[in-house]
């Protein structure tokens, strides 16, 4: 399911009105995230407040949404352009990959709540392959 | 048997009483439709689902989208025993319709962002988590009859 011209168009054309917001996209992504399934919340013990307004979580909405921003500007070559972010998960991380799927889909859903009106079906289904497209560059070094 | 607190309760009692079936069902349908277009090999007599407009404007998808919310309904309003209330209708899905049961998380994560759209900053976090958690005990009932 492989970007097509016109996913890549939709993207970047929505991406321009999320960027602004980026950071609360991240944490309130996070947020629903621990909330909706607890078990990703073992990736980060030493945390004490997965919520939202944790300043844990907002820390690392930015660091998330921020890679996120930027594979945005990649989308011709996701594999080279998340390399060593693929590494860094694979080698050090090691965060299981079915946890991509689920992050992706907070980050739809922070996005619905965010811009309702922008988030049409089409801007969706490119968004969603976008997410998935970037997680699979994300798992690539893992074995 | 599922176990609800009483914020679960209220919170899936509280968004389905807001939600205008006819909408939402048809947004999440068409929306699935859309988003994972594989699952348009169900509806082969729909007619015109060419394309993203086509979907979102077509009168027996969003037909059908009421069907699917006013099934959901009967969930709702039994909610200590979704397994039960669902078994005839797990059957039609697996014998007559033949429907991939992997398509039921397909339609209920859609159903999830049309809501959240709807609701915006009141879908929190925790009403998400009681919302996934009735959509999944749904799921699971739906492919339960499968054999």
């Amino acid at each position: 399911m492989s970007l097509t011209a016109k996913d890549k168009a939709v993207v970047k054309g929505f991406w321009s009105k999320v960027s602004g917001k980026s950071d609360d996209i991240g944490h309130e992504a996070l947020a629903r995230m621990f909330a909706a399934y607890p078990q990703t919340k073992t990736y980060f013990p030493k945390w004490s407040d997965y919520s939202l307004g944790s300043a844990d979580v907002k820390k690392h909405g930015k660091t998330v949404m921020g890679a996120i921003n930027d594979a945005v500007g990649k989308m011709d070559d996701l594999i080279g352009g998340l390399s060593a972010l693929s590494d860094v998960h694979a080698t050090r991380l090691r965060v299981d990959p079915s946890n991509f799927k689920i992050l992706s889909h907070n980050i739809l859903v922070a996005l619905a709540v965010n811009f309702p009106g922008d988030f049409t079906a089409e801007v969706h289904v490119a968004v969603d392959k976008f997410l998935a497209a970037l997680s699979a560059a994300l798992a690539d070094k893992y074995r | 048997m599922v176990e609800w607190t009483e914020f679960e309760r209220s919170t899936i009692a509280d968004i389905f009483s807001k939600l205008n079936y006819d909408v939402a069902g048809s947004n999440a349908l068409a929306r699935c439709l859309v988003v994972y277009p594989w699952t348009q090999r169900y509806f082969g007599k729909f007619g015109n689902l060419y394309n993203a407009a086509a979907i979102m404007g077509n009168p027996m998808v969003a037909a059908h989208g009421t069907v699917v919310l006013h099934g959901l309904d009967k969930a709702v309003k039994n909610m200590d025993d979704i397994k039960a209330t669902y078994a005839e209708l797990s059957v039609l899905h697996s014998e007559k319709l033949h429907v991939d049961p992997d398509n039921f998380k397909l339609l209920a994560d859609c159903l999830t962002i049309v809501v959240a759209s709807q609701m915006g900053s009141a879908f929190t976090p925790q009403v998400q988590a009681a919302l996934q958690k009735f959509l999944a005990v749904v799921v699971s009932s739906l492919g339960r009859q499968y054999h």
